[in-house]
């Protein structure tokens, strides 16, 4: 490969700049999702120090285009990215933003999510795409825990996991909420909660699935020569990494182990030369408890089978050597629908150090891997307060 | 008579020949006339070679659980079937998997396990539709 091409001359030539939620989080009838994303978007600027009309690159998923955004915002960006590959996509994005402003296309980029997920406001109806309303629904399949249930199933019967280490899962993620002012759900949990709550769809029960709620978030890049003038440290962009592997579950190659999340790690981490081992902090998107042991496998970090064991041990915990989620996760913080911009927030301020009482101490390595659809899309990012 | 689950919607022209025989008894799968592959959902190429050339081969109509899930609420506004029920990844003996029920079994995961040997059901719905479903082999 000639150096022009190697993906290793964007390293760190882009930073984090401005990230934030909307105004509020969690259950908003009064807002629609369009209110979502200005909201997220006017506070991420601000927090960058800089204003609406620096922006010149705009970047979402889901209903709503770029389009519509800067029209929402009176501004006529000259680049725009709208990939909609599920709640990974703005991690994936923070990848396209980096080519995009280190090449000049842009000069500062806004990454947007809002998502009237619990109360709909402002939302189109959901349609079946042709596949699922053909091949799943007549079974009685609708939603994501019809579908992921089956990964976890699947993971169980291979490598013998059990119901009691899923839930490990729920409980060190909620002893990061409790820590979090802006954590939805913040009341210990004990194993023994999650086995006895309500059962959903075996092998979930209700503490074993994300929140559903409404909620914007957003994200503001630039190149790092220009990230200097701004109002916060800058985080830099070490690596990122994306891949897709399949829509419909049936044609994932195995339900145990994510090929698209094995593609997206292995990029980030050679773009950034470090070691799957290397990170002081992990966002994993947690929807199903069964969800960050899996990325942990597919991503190297943990053997196969042995990923629930970074839960159960206290690994992941305030307080321990790998801690996992800390903002609370879709489990306990928050969790819209895409979730994905969540974990690129919590990385920026961890890095940052302005996450007080839940704050890990000296982290300089942050790892923000997520999925989009079952295991379907995934995107990885390695960040760091260092260049 | 009131429709116990919704319809397959839309079906698509490249899988009705799947649908058109599913209403003779017949589980047809796709196969590519060029490699062998036998895959499922029907598409217009063949996902491992890449030929345009695709037929239709008759499945035996057994395979094993691969994954399962018990849904103790319903997920979708016109299913009328009242949980618990099983929700199952069948893998076919000719390889492909497919989404569907299990079927003539107690809802438990003590009895319900992956990898157990399954069987092709064929429940009719109308006189268009029937479904593939699965119960235990033995
Ligand atoms: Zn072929």
């Amino acid at each position: 490969m000639s150096p022009v091409a190697d993906p290793r001359a964007l390293r760190n030539s882009v930073c984090i700049v401005g990230v934030d939620e909307s105004d509020e989080i969690g259950s908003l009838p009064g807002k629609s999702q369009l209110t979502l994303h200005l909201e997220a978007i006017t506070n991420a600027v601000r927090d960058a120090g800089l204003t609406i009309t620096d922006v010149d690159g705009i970047f979402t998923a889901g209903q709503h285009s770029p389009a519509l955004l800067g029209e929402a915002l009176g501004i006529t960006p000259r680049y725009v990215d709208g990939t909609t590959v599920g709640g990974c996509s703005f991690i994936i994005e923070v990848g396209h933003a980096v080519a995009a402003l280190h090449h000049g296309l842009c000069d500062v980029a806004v990454i947007s999510h809002g998502e009237s997920g619990r109360s709909g406001v402002g939302v189109s109806p959901r349609r079946d795409t042709s596949l699922s309303g053909q091949f799943e629904a007549p079974f009685g399949f609708g939603g994501a825990p019809t579908l992921f249930g089956m990964v976890t199933t699947r993971h169980m019967h291979v490598y013998g996991t059990t119901l009691e280490q899923w839930a490990q899962v729920a409980v060190s993620t909620r002893k990061w909420a409790m820590l979090n002012p802006k954590a939805l759900r913040r009341e210990p949990i004990t194993v023994a909660d999650v086995l006895n709550s309500r059962p959903v769809v075996y092998p979930f029960n209700v503490l074993n699935i994300c929140l559903v709620t409404d909620a914007g978030g957003a994200v503001v890049l630039t190149r790092a020569d220009r990230a200097k003038d701004c109002a916060k440290k800058p985080v830099y962009v070490r690596g990122m990494g994306e891949s897709t592997e399949h829509v419909m579950l049936t044609q994932m190659k195995d339900l145990t182990f994510s090929e698209a999340t094995r593609i997206a790690g292995e990029k980030a981490f050679r773009m950034a030369g470090v070691a799957p081992t290397d990170f002081d902090h992990i966002m994993l998107y947690d929807a199903f408890t069964s969800g960050p042991p899996i990325m942990l496998e597919s991503l190297g970090i943990a053997k196969r089978g042995d990923g629930v064991h970074f839960f159960a041990d206290g690994r992941s915990t305030p307080g321990g050597t790998q801690p996992i989620n800390t903002n609370g996760g879709g489990l306990s913080y928050t969790h819209s629908g895409m979730y994905g911009i969540f974990p690129i927030i919590e990385a920026t301020r961890q890095l940052r150090g302005e996450c007080d009482q839940r704050q890990v101490p000296n982290v300089k390595l942050s790892l923000v891997n997520g999925m989009g659809g079952m295991l379907s899309a995934a995107g990885t990012l390695v960040l760091s307060n260092e260049r | 008579m009131e429709l116990d689950r919704p319809l397959p919607n839309p079906i698509t022209p490249e899988a009705r020949p799947f649908w058109d025989g599913l209403r003779e008894g017949k589980l047809l799968l796709p196969r590519c006339q060029s490699c062998g592959h036998v895959f499922f959902y029907p598409r217009v190429l063949c996902p491992r070679c890449h030929a345009r050339d695709i037929t239709w081969t008759q499945a035996s109509g057994t395979g094993t659980l691969h994954a399962f899930e018990i849904a103790y609420q319903v997920f979708n506004k016109a299913w009328r079937v009242k949980p618990p029920y099983v929700l199952a990844m069948v893998e076919l003996a000719e390889g492909p998997r497919l989404m569907s029920n299990l079927v003539n079994v107690e809802p438990d995961p003590r009895i319900i396990k992956c990898e157990m040997p399954v069987r092709v059901v064929f429940c009719k719905l109308t006189d268009e539709i029937t479904l593939p479903l699965f119960e235990p082999a033995r």
